[in-house]
């Protein structure tokens, strides 16, 4: 059925159905933004600064008396995307256990951080690190090499979980 | 000097200056229309290659160069190669009549600022031109073998000979002012009131109708690709590709050339035609010529940038629109005008 009343058409004063003075007045609108400032982050050169909210690698926390993990295998249980390996070692010290192994397959990981949540020892979290790149499958594999990282360097997550969590 | 081969040697000399500095124009054209595009979209664009992006055009070309050229399986592969060759040889030749400036004095001989110059039938040329320029993207569209570019292809002759029409008429206000066809002589009347004065209606509908007749937006529906894809051109790549769109900014170089000729009294300064005189330029002299052209140049800029300008700002037409505006309004206010005209002159 063809729609002959109250159109758009209709609903137009005489100037806006000359259609040229309306097309003047969008040019206007575009001619004042183009000198409007832009928002564009040149991205190699200006890089992005995550608060400590942000959710990017996770990674082991390494302090002062070495890696914090007592490999509990909470988080390699928790991990809905299946993404964490851990496999626990005994010592003589204090803090008994250790993980021989523990591998993150970042093509895996979702950054949905339950690890960290589910951490008794806040042993991992959630870094800053989102420029993830890998050349092929077995190196997107991180060991625990890979995934330590000094706790200088997490000191705004940390602060956050603490608030937040 | 009265030579053919004198004559023939310095028409080629012309041909390859004004086929290069085309080539050029449209390579600056796709910048400026990616980089005004990003502006009015709150964007940097191209910056990149080269200083400001300046050179992405280049890169761009390389590119096309380095692509695969796939030829669908079914397609008439002569007329397959050969659109893509008669858009821009068509729009190349076009510049053939366009006058810059007026002359050089070289060895006591006028070598004029035009390939072609006072041609008596100049405007009809253009016009003719433009109208075999349709050739190119039916065949496009016809000879891929794809429904969405025959459609494309359809689109837009149906398209281009509706507004041809306009276009024809808009100009016939010019030609009667003028009482000629040489494109030279229009310009020669210009001297001190543009046609644009006498002809503002008559501009407008030429403006609206080269939109049309460029395929440019809002009346791009040849190349509507949330309906056809990417019209005529889809099943084309690489160099090919390249050349229709050389054609396509080419053809939109000569709309504006043609405008600023026609209406906007081509190397004429405004409010004062004593300019170059009072700079000392003489006439006939290397100088004059530079200066002519960059005049008309700079208004030919002006114009490309409302292009741009206007193709970032109008939504598309829907074709039943496109159709009405070129056969309901367009055609008979051009006839009005040319009445009008007439009337003035007989009074007059």
């Amino acid at each position: 059925m063809n729609i002959t009343e109250n159109t758009e058409a209709q609903r137009l004063n005489f100037w806006e159905r000359l259609y040229l003075p309306e097309i003047v007045r969008g040019l206007s609108i575009t001619l004042r933004q183009l000198f409007k400032p832009k928002f564009t982050r040149q991205y190699p050169e200006e890089r992005w600064e995550p608060l400590g909210s942000y959710r990017g690698r996770p990674v082991l926390v390494l302090d002062e008396d070495g890696e914090r993990c007592v490999a509990c295998g909470l988080c390699s249980r928790v991990c809905p995307a299946l993404a964490i390996e851990v496999q626990a070692g005994e010592t003589e010290r204090e803090k008994e256990r250790y993980p021989v192994k523990f591998e993150i397959n970042m093509l895996r990981c979702i950054y949905c951080g339950f690890c960290e949540e589910v951490c008794p020892e806040e042993a991992i979290v959630m870094s800053k690190d989102y420029e993830l790149v890998f050349e092929d499958r077995e190196s997107a594999i991180l060991d625990k090499e890979q995934l330590l990282v000094p706790i200088a360097q997490l000191q705004d997550r940390l602060e956050f979980l603490r608030r937040y969590k | 000097m009265e030579t053919l081969a004198a004559q023939l040697l310095i028409a080629a000399i012309k041909a390859f200056i004004v086929v290069n500095s085309v080539l050029l124009a449209a390579a600056g054209l796709v910048y400026v229309e990616r980089r005004v595009a990003a502006w009015i979209q709150d964007r940097i664009g191209p910056n990149r290659v080269g200083p400001f992006g300046l050179l992405q055009p280049f890169a761009d070309v390389i590119k096309l160069y380095f692509k695969e050229d796939l030829v669908p399986a079914l397609a008439d592969r002569t007329f397959h190669r050969l659109a893509p060759l008669i858009s821009i040889a068509i729009a190349l030749s076009l510049y053939a009549v366009i006058p810059l400036g007026d002359y050089i004095l070289v060895a006591g001989e006028r070598v004029y600022l035009s390939v072609a110059p006072h041609i008596n039938v100049g405007l009809l040329y253009v016009l003719a031109m433009t109208s075999v320029g349709v050739y190119g993207i039916v065949l496009a569209g016809w000879s891929s073998n794809n429904k969405y570019s025959l459609l494309g292809g359809l689109r837009s002759s149906a398209q281009m000979i509706s507004y041809e029409l306009t276009l024809g008429l808009s100009v016939v206000g010019v030609v009667m002012v003028a009482g000629s066809l040489d494109l030279y002589e229009i310009v020669y009347r210009q001297q001190h009131v543009w046609n644009i004065v006498y002809q503002p209606l008559g501009f407008l509908l030429f403006l609206v109708a080269s939109f049309a007749e460029t395929n440019r937006a809002p009346f791009d529906l040849p190349e509507a690709e949330p309906e056809l894809v990417g019209g005529y051109h889809t099943e084309y790549s690489g160099m090919k590709f390249g050349l229709f769109f050389l054609a396509e900014y080419s053809n939109i170089v000569v709309a504006s050339l043609m405008m600023t000729v026609l209406f906007l009294g081509g190397w004429h300064v405004p409010f004062v035609p004593q300019l170059p005189q009072w700079l000392g330029l003489q006439e006939g002299s290397l100088g004059m010529a530079l200066f002519q052209s960059a005049v008309t140049l700079s208004k030919t800029a002006v114009l490309l940038f409302l292009f741009i300008w206007v193709r970032w700002t109008v939504p598309r037409f829907r074709y039943d629109q496109l159709m009405r505006l070129g056969w309901r309004v367009l055609l008979p206010l051009a006839l009005l005008n040319i009445l009008a005209t007439g009337l003035v002159l007989l009074v007059v």
